[in-house]
């Protein structure tokens, strides 16, 4: 991958006050996200992995440290880092197609004309195979092809970084493998960089360059980070017989259960 | 490829089972009429099962109501029976719409000009009432400012406010409007109030990350959300307004259908007062109705 790092993340850590005092829920983040790298946070429920996420999405705000993106701190959020909702987050009252054009229009509304703007959003569906519902309501799709639109929406800004939080955490294990499928080949197609939360350990090595073992929280911070050197693109079925997909696999799993293990859980 | 395939087999069953519905339907047809028979006669059967359920129990309800009535109308002797009245309301609306002098005027034009008081207030009232909500919801103190006074002042019979509209606009009429002003704002400050507290958090964070404009997180996200629970605000608005304006119409006097009843009272021609409980209620349940209508619009299924 090009070392040219996209986000920065150094030294961060998070605070929140409640109402039975102060709780530390990151310390010590440091990572850095290349170019054209797929990077997952895996680590246990409740181990901050979507606190981190949102701090790079600039939704909330470090409480020590700093976040640069493209050399810039991170104040806010904004376009150039679009997110992909855990519950697709599509406004109701609009189609898919007036969905993303929501998102199309504010990123590119100024720069191009109606019918650019209206092409960008049939490509951005038609890449994750949408077009045909193009016209449709949230509620009248399924929730995998929710989610497809939802996909569509951030990949249609052409984000710096695209941040997803837990994508596919409430699809069903078909559905979920056809959209992690679907979202390998349009990141190797757009050359995206991608940080995305997972609770799934095959999620994580069939769609990632390197893996981000956060441990236990409170005061979580990043345990191990394994790199995946699996050659591009990766075909599901024929990973189920490689070894080095095990392995890597093997390595994920005797972070969590074994040396992460929740005591209560 | 496997992504399309698996899309394919999950998605067509909504679809194909009315195919199968219809395409039996269409085989049921040209088939032997032997066939056809006993296909038509289920049908006969779930319709009149349908008539059973949705149209018999109203209708017994109804001649309940009638036969009541007319059981109180024999033994007291003085409240008009169904008979009786029923003749007075043929006709009373052979000719809705007749003026004579200020003070006898057809049934149509009370129930208008009460509809119209009750639409001007209400429509002062939305004016007020919905961005005050916005206010309210969007700002934790405006609503902490707010919640005392609103509490205390719900709570009063909004006839309790007539004789201040009377004495600050010196007429009935304005002072009627100003009643129903009133009692309408309340449900629709609260209800837009806590529509834009409700507001979804993740459609707020997708308004943030796409860094929409204010006038824009306005238009596309807010007022959207908002609406159905604004509308809720109306009808329940609307509902207590057609409830207040008879009273108040009676006490202010004019024209509108509160002092109608008052005046037909005052003639002791009791079918008419009898009649115009029917006409309030059935204009009442109208407006119910459309704005129940206009709700579902507007309504959209989150999930």
């Amino acid at each position: 991958m090009t070392s040219k790092p996209i986000v920065k993340i150094e030294n961060v850590g998070q605070t929140f006050s409640t109402k039975s005092g102060k709780f530390t829920a990151l310390r010590g983040i440091t990572l850095d996200v290349s170019e054209g790298e797929v990077v997952t946070l895996i680590g246990h429920s409740g181990c901050g992995k979507s606190t981190l996420l949102n701090l790079i999405a600039g939704l909330s705000l470090p409480t020590s440290g700093v976040l640069l993106c493209d050399g810039r701190e991170i104040a806010g959020p904004g376009p150039e880092r679009a997110v992909v909702f855990q519950n697709h987050s599509l406004l109701p009252w609009m189609t898919c197609f007036e969905n993303v054009m929501l998102a199309v229009e504010r990123v590119f509304g100024r720069k191009e004309g109606m019918p650019k703007l209206k092409a960008r959003v049939a490509a951005a569906l038609e890449m994750v195979h949408m077009d045909h519902a193009m016209h449709k309501y949230p509620h009248e799709i399924s929730g995998g092809m929710k989610q497809r639109v939802g996909i569509a929406r951030a990949f249609a800004m052409e984000p710096k970084i695209l941040l997803m939080d837990e994508p596919f955490g409430a699809l069903d294990a078909l559905t979920r493998a056809a959209l992690q499928d679907e979202l390998n080949g349009v990141m190797a197609k757009t050359g995206a960089t991608v940080v995305m939360v997972t609770h799934d350990v095959d999620e994580a090595v069939l769609l990632s360059d390197r893996i981000v073992m956060m441990t236990n929280g409170p005061a979580a911070t990043i345990g191990e980070i394994v790199e995946v050197k699996l050659d591009r693109p990766r075909e599901r079925l024929a990973l189920a017989h490689d070894t080095r997909f095990a392995d890597y696999r093997a390595t994920v799993f005797e972070f969590l259960y074994r040396k992460q293990l929740k005591k209560a859980a | 490829m496997s992504a399309v395939a698996i899309l394919k087999l999950t998605e067509p069953p909504a679809m194909v089972e009315p195919a199968v519905v219809k395409s039996g339907a269409v085989n049921r047809v040209p088939t032997v009429t032997v066939a056809a028979a006993p296909v038509s006669h289920h049908e006969a059967a779930e319709r009149l099962r349908d008539v059973m359920r949705f149209v018999i129990p109203p209708l017994f309800g109804v001649a309940l109501m009638i036969g009541i009535w007319a059981l109180v109308a024999i033994k007291s002797g003085n409240i008009p029976g169904p008979d009786k009245t029923w003749a007075a309301a043929r006709v009373l609306f052979a000719d809705p719409f007749y003026q004579n002098g200020p003070n006898d005027q057809g049934i149509g034009w009370n129930v208008l000009s009460s509809l119209k008081r009750v639409g001007i207030g209400f429509g002062f009232a939305a004016l007020v009432g919905i961005p005050m909500g916005f206010l309210l919801g969007r700002f934790a103190f405006m609503n902490r400012m707010f919640e005392p006074i609103i509490s205390l002042l719900r709570p009063v019979s909004p006839l309790a406010w007539l004789p201040i509209g009377l004495l600050v606009f010196q007429k009935a009429d304005p002072a009627a409007t100003w009643t129903i002003f009133i009692c309408s704002i309340w449900p629709m400050i609260l209800n837009t109030a806590q529509g834009v507290q409700r507001v979804p958090q993740d459609y707020l964070n997708v308004a943030r990350v796409l860094g929409l404009s204010e006038a824009k997180v306005m238009t596309r996200i807010l007022f959207p959300a908002v609406l159905p629970y604004m509308l809720t605000g109306i009808r329940l608005s609307i509902g207590t307004a057609w409830l207040v304006i008879v009273a108040a119409e009676m006490l202010t006097g004019g024209v509108g259908i509160g002092f109608w009843v008052w005046d037909e009272w005052n003639n002791l021609k009791v079918e008419h007062i009898v009649i115009a409980i029917f006409v309030i209620g059935i204009v009442g349940l109208v407006l119910e109705t459309m704005l129940l209508m206009l709700a579902k619009r507007f309504s959209y299924e989150s999930r």
